[in-house]
């Protein structure tokens, strides 16, 4: 993993203390709320419905225990005991006081981490893929590459007041776990005649207007990554519209100047760019992947087979939530914190605790965050399975539903966000219970759904399987779905299926789809999605409103009559 | 023919804990909807946020709130609302807790 240098350290430790001096004087009365609030938000601290909320970058999802320590220490010491995990891997406390902010974040300090660039029009926690330096079929390692973007343009002058926000997520496997194409920039690693570079997509993202990634560049090789980047970001500076907030992001500039246009400007700032940079950026680099040398495998499995093979409930664990590792000997386990009813990606600060001590004891002391809100534990020995699995199961850990009906994104909603038209944690919660009741996932299989409480799209609705859109219909909740939406590799946005459903409708309404999956599916392998690609909308529109079906059935009778 | 006027309340959220406040009658602040001052007419309700808006170093981000007269005091219209007087379903963090200890929590 990437440690700090005095640099950082020092860098990090003046910004807290100007901040400090910024609470300070808010508090104070020589800010006033309108000077303050850009201040608290490029320290990644909101103002949410109930209270202050502190957004804290985890770059790239990865972290090590004693970090994951740090946040479950700062969760019971100025906060309610727990944090919950979002979909850009980062950490979000929902109830700080103003004046104890400055102390989380010196407490952030003490193990390398801050809230900066957690908000603002600026440039986002970069992400990765959450099985990254562990996955099987890895090109390479997405890490260092987003290292050294979170050092380009953490407080990078040129980028601190963008026409809005800007979020980068890069992979290393083909597999693109990272939702790539629904960034501002998806880097997509790729070798090429054995050298290491980049397929470049821009102009992705969900929200208001969701779009697909285009290919700005299909290649471009490491020493030139940087200053690509800088030169598409600078494009987008100056051509972004600052005139209206719901046409500034990056994909509408894409949309509206067209990509061979972009390409061209790319391309014309990229020279300038490439020789200012002087390789500074590639001895950066070098130094960034030695710190992400992987861990010292040790080889055997123990007796993992025959416990594998003697008890169904670890069986149906492992098999549902662990994928394969590039060591035969090694599992990377995605422990759910989708556990039926609770809160999609809350953690206790126990429960970190636990996971923290797990990744010390048994997993190279290394932990990520997916921004599917679950936490990984990415090296992790299968002779230390059982153990690991015992562990879990005692503290509510060890909910076999990676992948399922029950693993659902959602984002804070109208229960915490200020931004929200609707709640999604009390929508997830009742459709996870619904499922466990039934029993049914495990047969249904793969299945994503996702649930956004407002337009903004935080739970990547559009590009769940399933997509559930909370809002505000002449002030009743009105959730609206989308079917067969994908952020994989080849990312499709979903369609939307028809009228929204009321609050206590919602969850019979997914029930309805699922059920309707099951009874036209080819065989038990053909997943929602594939079985949504080949039949198309009309089934599961048909078991979505049924009355309509029974209108449809009546006016065709109707019209025998008259016949 | 112009629109009836729907009753406000003024409501911000409190500078150092971050919390769902209204303006009462007497120009302070407090947790409980129902002890709002309940603003019958438009004048003086922009006359109310405009006197919760110089109150800056108290609260963050005054406005106007529809209400209702209800039997123990205003209460909210719009669902919203509703969930700022109690905090969040998923868990009892928000001043739901304080307010079912005082007997003071509104049916919802």
């Amino acid at each position: 993993m990437y440690a700090y240098s005095r640099f950082d350290r020092d860098f990090l430790a003046e910004r807290n203390t100007q901040f400090r001096a910024q609470v300070e004087r808010r508090i104070g009365g020589s800010l006033t709320e309108d000077e303050f609030k850009p201040l608290r938000l490029m320290n990644g601290l909101y103002l949410q419905l109930h209270a202050y909320m502190l957004r804290v970058a985890i770059p790239y999802g990865t972290l090590n225990s004693a970090q994951m320590r740090q946040l479950a220490m700062i969760a019971d010491r100025w906060d309610k005991g727990y944090g919950h995990f979002t979909t850009r891997q980062n950490i979000q406390y929902n109830w700080p006081a103003l004046r104890d902010v400055p102390d989380m974040l010196d407490a952030l300090a003490e193990v390398g981490m801050h809230a900066i660039q957690t908000s603002g029009n600026t440039i986002r926690n970069v992400t990765a893929d959450h099985f990254a330096g562990a996955a099987q079929e890895e090109v390479a390692d997405p890490r260092p590459v987003a290292e050294l973007i979170r050092q380009w343009s953490t407080d990078h002058p040129e980028f601190q007041f963008l026409p809005r926000k800007f979020k980068v997520a890069v992979t290393g496997s083909a597999q693109d776990r990272a939702v790539t194409a629904a960034h501002d920039i998806g880097l997509r690693l790729v070798k090429r005649h054995g050298e290491i570079g980049a397929t470049v997509l821009v102009g992705g993202g969900l929200g208001r207007t969701p779009m697909i990634g285009k290919v700005l560049a299909e290649f471009v090789a490491l020493p030139d990554l940087l200053p690509y980047l800088e030169a598409v970001v600078a494009v987008y500076n100056l051509l972004g519209r600052r005139d209206n907030k719901y046409k500034a992001r990056i994909k509408i500039t894409v949309h509206e100047t067209g990509i061979d246009e972009i390409r061209r400007l790319v391309e014309a700032e990229f020279g300038p760019r490439k020789a200012a940079f002087q390789g500074a950026d590639m001895e950066l680099l070098d130094r960034i992947i030695a710190d992400f040398h992987a861990p010292d495998f040790v080889g055997g499995a123990g007796d993992f087979d025959a416990l594998h093979a003697a008890d169904p409930i670890f069986r149906s664990f492992v098999d549902t939530n662990a994928a394969a590792h590039k060591h035969p000997d090694y599992t990377i386990l995605t422990v759910s914190l989708k556990a039926h009813g609770a809160t999609p990606g809350d953690a206790t600060s126990d429960q970190m605790r636990l996971l923290a001590d797990l990744a010390e004891t048994y997993g190279h002391d290394e932990l990520r965050i997916s921004h599917e809100q679950n936490v990984i534990l990415p090296h992790l020995p299968k002779r230390h399975l059982r153990a690991v699995f015992d562990a879990l199961g005692a503290a509510g850990l060890a909910t076999a539903n990676v992948g399922l009906a029950s693993d659902i994104i959602a984002c804070p909603g109208m229960d915490y966000c200020a931004l929200a038209t609707a709640r999604s944690i009390p929508v997830a919660q009742e459709i996870a219970l619904r499922f466990d009741a039934l029993k049914l996932e495990h047969e249904v299989g793969p299945l994503k759904i996702k649930i956004s409480g407002c337009i903004n799209a935080c739970g990547h609705h559009h590009v769940g399987h399933i997509g559930i859109l909370g809002l505000d219909r002449a002030g009743v909740e009105n959730y609206q779905i989308t079917l067969g939406g994908d952020g994989g590799p080849d990312a499709v946005i979903g369609d939307r299926a028809g009228p929204g459903f009321a609050y206590d409708e919602v969850v019979d309404a997914i029930e309805r789809l699922v059920r309707a999956y099951l009874a036209i599916r080819d065989s038990a392998d053909e997943t929602f999605l594939d079985t949504y690609r080949r039949v198309g909308a009309a089934p599961f529109k048909a078991a979505l409103y049924p009355e309509a079906e029974v209108d449809r059935s009546a006016s065709r009778e109707d019209r025998a009559d008259a016949a | 023919m112009p629109r009836p006027f729907t009753p406000k309340v003024v409501t911000a959220n409190a500078l150092l804990e971050g919390d769902v406040v209204y303006l009462t009658r007497f120009g302070d602040w407090t947790r409980n909807h129902a002890d709002a001052d309940l603003l019958e007419d438009q004048a003086t309700a922009d006359l109310r946020l405009l006197e919760a808006q110089a109150l800056a170093h108290e609260v963050v981000g005054p406005y106007l709130a529809d209400a209702r007269r209800g039997p123990k005091g205003p209460e909210p219209i719009h669902f919203r609302e509703a969930f700022r007087t109690r905090g969040p379903s998923n868990y009892a963090h928000g001043k739901q807790a304080t307010l079912q200890a005082d007997g003071k929590q509104e049916a919802q």
